[in-house]
C-alpha cells in the first residue's frame, strides 16, 4: 500500500532530513511513527502528500509511482489519501458540513450524493448535530474530528494523521484515537505519528521509530521508546 | 455503519458543469462571508476608479477646450478685385485638394462689408469711413486646416508665384499672426499629449493599487488556499471562487464610483453655473459624463472585472504551486 525505497530528502545543503528510509506498509495496517520533533516525521508526511519531492529514492502509494506523477495528477493523488494535521486546517469561513463537503465538492460529486454521505460520516466521528457550527465554535477535539471526517469522507484507502492529538488534551486525544481505530477497522490503512507514549502503548500496533532521519526500529507490536 | 463504495469513480473525471456552478456559487458565498474584507477592497477599488474616471472626464473636457481654440485657427487669402469667377473656383478646388485642408469658405466683397459693419455696429466713425459704392475690402477665402500644426503646406501652395499674383495682400498666416498661431498650435498639441500621458499614468497607478488591494485580501486568506491545495483541489478550482469574488468587487466598485461621480457632476454643474473654470469647462464635463454614461458604466464595470480577475489570478498563483 505504501512503499518507500531508500528515500533521502535533503533541504538545501543541510544534513538530510530523511536518509535512506525504506518502509513497507501493507493494506489495512495501522502503523504508528514515533520520533522526536525534528526526527523527520513531518518530512515523511510531506513526501507522502507530495508537498515535497524526495532528493533520491522511490515512493509508491496505492499503486502510484511518484516518479511518474505529472503536475496535474497531484490533486488526484491528494484526493486518494486522507490527511489529518496537527493544526486541523479547517476552512474558517465554512461550517462543519461545508468543511466536510468541500472534500467531495472538489472531486466533482453531485450535490445530492454529498447530502446523503455527510450525515453518515459525521455520525462516525460523533459530530451529528454540529453541521451548522463554524470551526471557531468547536473545541479542539471536535475540530480534529471534523478534519478526520473530511479526510475519510472520500473513502481513501490510506489515512495519514500527522500528530493529530498534538494540540489536544488527553480526553479529546482519546476520542480522536478511537475514531482512527474505527476507521482502520473499516479497512483503511492508517499511518499515525505521535509522541504520546500512553497512546502508543495502548494501541499495541506496529511502531516505527525514526531518529535523525533514519528508521531505528520497527516492531510489529511496538512499545514507545526513544 | 459502512460508507457506500461510491466516492471512488468521481476521482477520475471532474464534472465540468457541476464544478463551474460550484465555483460561481462559492464565489458569491465567500463574498458574503468575508464582507468586511470585501468592503475594504471595494472602497479602495471604488476610490481608484473614481479618480480615474475624473481624470478621463477632465481630459475630455480639456481636449474639448483645446479643439475649441484650434477650430478658430484658419488662414485667410485676400483676392484681388480683378480675379475672375473661373480663377476663383479653380483656386478653391486646388486648395481643397491639399491634404491638410478641411474646408474653404468664400467671402465676397459684399459679405466682407456686411461682416465689417456687423463687427463695428457701435462705431459710427468706422462705419462712415467705408461706403457701399467704394468698398475697399477684398473678397477672401477662409481656409480651415485639419491640423493647425501643419499650415506650412497650405502656405507653400499660396506662396507660389502664380497663386500669390491673385492676392491683394499677404495671407493672414504671415508675420506676427503666423508666430502667434504657431505658438498656440504647439501649446495645444503639447497639452493634448500631456493629457494622454496623464491618463496612461493614472491607469497604471490604478491597476497597481487595485492589484495590491486584491493581493492583500488573498494574502489574508492564504491559509485557505493552502488547505484547499492539500485536500487535492485543482488550482483552477481554488482560484475560481476568488476570481468570481473579485469580479463582484469590481462590479460593485464600478457602480459606487459611477454613483459618486454622477452626484458630483450634478452638484458641480448646478452650483458652478458660471461654467468656465479657466480651461476646465464644468458644464461640458457634466454633459460629457451624461452623454457617455453607458459607455462609462460598461467600461468601469469591465475594467473592474478584468483588473479584479487578473489581479486575483496572479496574486493567488504563488499559493497554488503544487510542488
Amino acid at each position: 500500500m505504501i512503499l518507500l525505497d531508500r528515500v533521502t530528502k535533503t533541504y538545501g545543503s543541510n544534513e538530510p532530513a530523511l536518509e535512506r528510509v525504506s518502509l513497507h506498509v501493507e493494506p489495512k495496517e495501522f502503523v504508528i511513527i514515533v520520533g522526536q520533533s525534528g526526527a523527520g516525521k513531518s518530512t515523511l508526511f510531506k513526501l507522502l502528500t507530495r508537498e515535497e519531492k524526495p532528493t533520491s529514492g522511490k515512493i509508491i502509494v496505492g499503486g502510484m509511482d511518484y516518479d511518474k506523477l505529472r503536475d496535474k495528477d497531484i490533486p488526484l493523488l491528494r484526493r486518494k489519501i486522507g490527511v489529518v494535521f496537527q493544526d486541523f486546517k479547517l476552512l474558517p469561513a465554512r461550517n462543519v458540513y461545508e468543511n466536510v463537503a468541500f472534500a467531495l465538492e472538489i472531486a466533482g460529486l453531485p450535490t445530492t450524493e454529498i447530502k446523503h454521505t455527510i450525515p453518515k460520516v459525521l455520525d462516525v466521528v460523533g459530530l451529528g448535530g454540529k453541521e451548522k457550527n463554524y470551526p471557531r465554535e468547536l473545541s479542539g477535539g471536535e475540530k480534529q474530528r471534523v478534519a478526520i471526517a473530511r479526510a475519510i469522507v472520500r473513502q481513501p484507502k490510506i489515512l495519514i494523521a500527522d500528530e493529530p492529538t498534538g494540540n489536544l488534551d488527553l480526553k479529546h486525544a482519546w476520542d480522536v484515537i478511537k475514531v482512527l481505530e474505527k476507521i482502520n477497522q473499516f479497512g483503511t490503512t492508517v499511518l499515525l505519528t505521535t509522541h504520546n507514549q500512553e497512546i502508543v502503548n495502548y494501541l499495541k500496533r506496529r511502531v516505527v521509530t525514526i531518529k535523525d532521519g533514519k528508521i531505528v526500529s520497527d516492531h510489529a507490536v511496538g512499545k514507545y521508546k526513544i | 455503519m459502512r460508507l457506500k463504495k461510491k466516492a471512488e469513480p468521481a476521482l477520475k473525471q471532474d464534472h465540468k458543469f457541476v464544478t463551474l456552478e460550484r465555483i460561481v456559487r462559492n464565489g458569491f458565498v465567500n463574498f458574503g462571508r468575508n464582507i468586511w474584507l470585501a468592503i475594504a477592497a471595494i472602497a479602495m477599488m471604488g476610490i481608484t476608479l473614481t479618480i480615474l474616471l475624473f481624470a478621463v472626464v477632465a481630459n475630455a473636457t480639456f481636449s474639448h477646450t483645446i479643439s475649441d481654440i484650434t477650430s478658430h485657427i484658419d488662414v485667410s487669402v485676400y483676392l484681388k478685385d480683378d480675379v475672375t469667377d473661373g480663377q476663383r473656383t479653380n483656386l478653391i478646388e486646388n486648395l481643397k485638394g491639399i491634404e491638410n485642408v478641411q474646408a474653404v469658405a468664400y467671402i465676397s466683397k459684399e459679405q466682407a462689408l456686411k461682416n465689417y459693419r456687423a463687427q463695428n455696429i457701435n462705431n459710427k466713425e468706422l462705419q462712415a469711413a467705408i461706403s457701399e459704392t467704394d468698398n475697399p475690402l477684398p473678397a477672401s477665402l477662409v481656409i480651415s486646416p485639419k491640423d493647425p500644426n501643419k499650415l506650412e503646406t497650405i502656405k507653400e501652395y499660396l506662396d507660389k508665384p502664380e497663386i500669390s499674383s491673385l492676392q491683394s495682400d499677404p495671407t493672414s498666416y504671415s508675420g506676427d499672426r503666423k508666430a502667434a498661431i504657431d505658438k498656440i498650435a504647439k501649446a495645444t498639441d503639447f497639452f493634448r499629449q500631456a493629457g494622454i500621458v496623464g491618463i496612461i499614468i493614472f491607469i497604471i497607478i490604478s491597476i497597481l493599487i487595485i492589484f495590491n488591494t486584491i493581493r492583500m485580501t488573498i494574502f489574508n486568506r492564504r491559509d485557505e488556499l493552502v488547505i484547499m491545495r492539500l485536500l487535492g483541489a485543482t488550482p483552477g478550482y481554488i482560484r475560481g471562487p476568488f476570481i468570481v469574488e473579485t469580479m463582484l468587487y469590481g462590479v460593485v466598485a464600478a457602480a459606487i464610483s459611477l454613483a459618486i461621480s454622477g452626484a458630483l457632476f450634478a452638484v458641480a454643474s448646478s452650483t458652478l453655473q458660471a461654467s468656465a473654470l479657466g480651461l476646465l469647462d464644468i458644464k461640458y464635463s457634466g454633459e460629457y459624463f451624461k452623454k457617455n454614461l453607458w459607455l462609462i458604466l460598461t467600461t468601469q464595470i469591465l475594467a473592474g472585472i478584468i483588473i479584479g480577475a487578473a489581479s486575483s489570478a496572479v496574486a493567488a498563483r504563488r499559493y497554488l504551486k503544487l510542488k
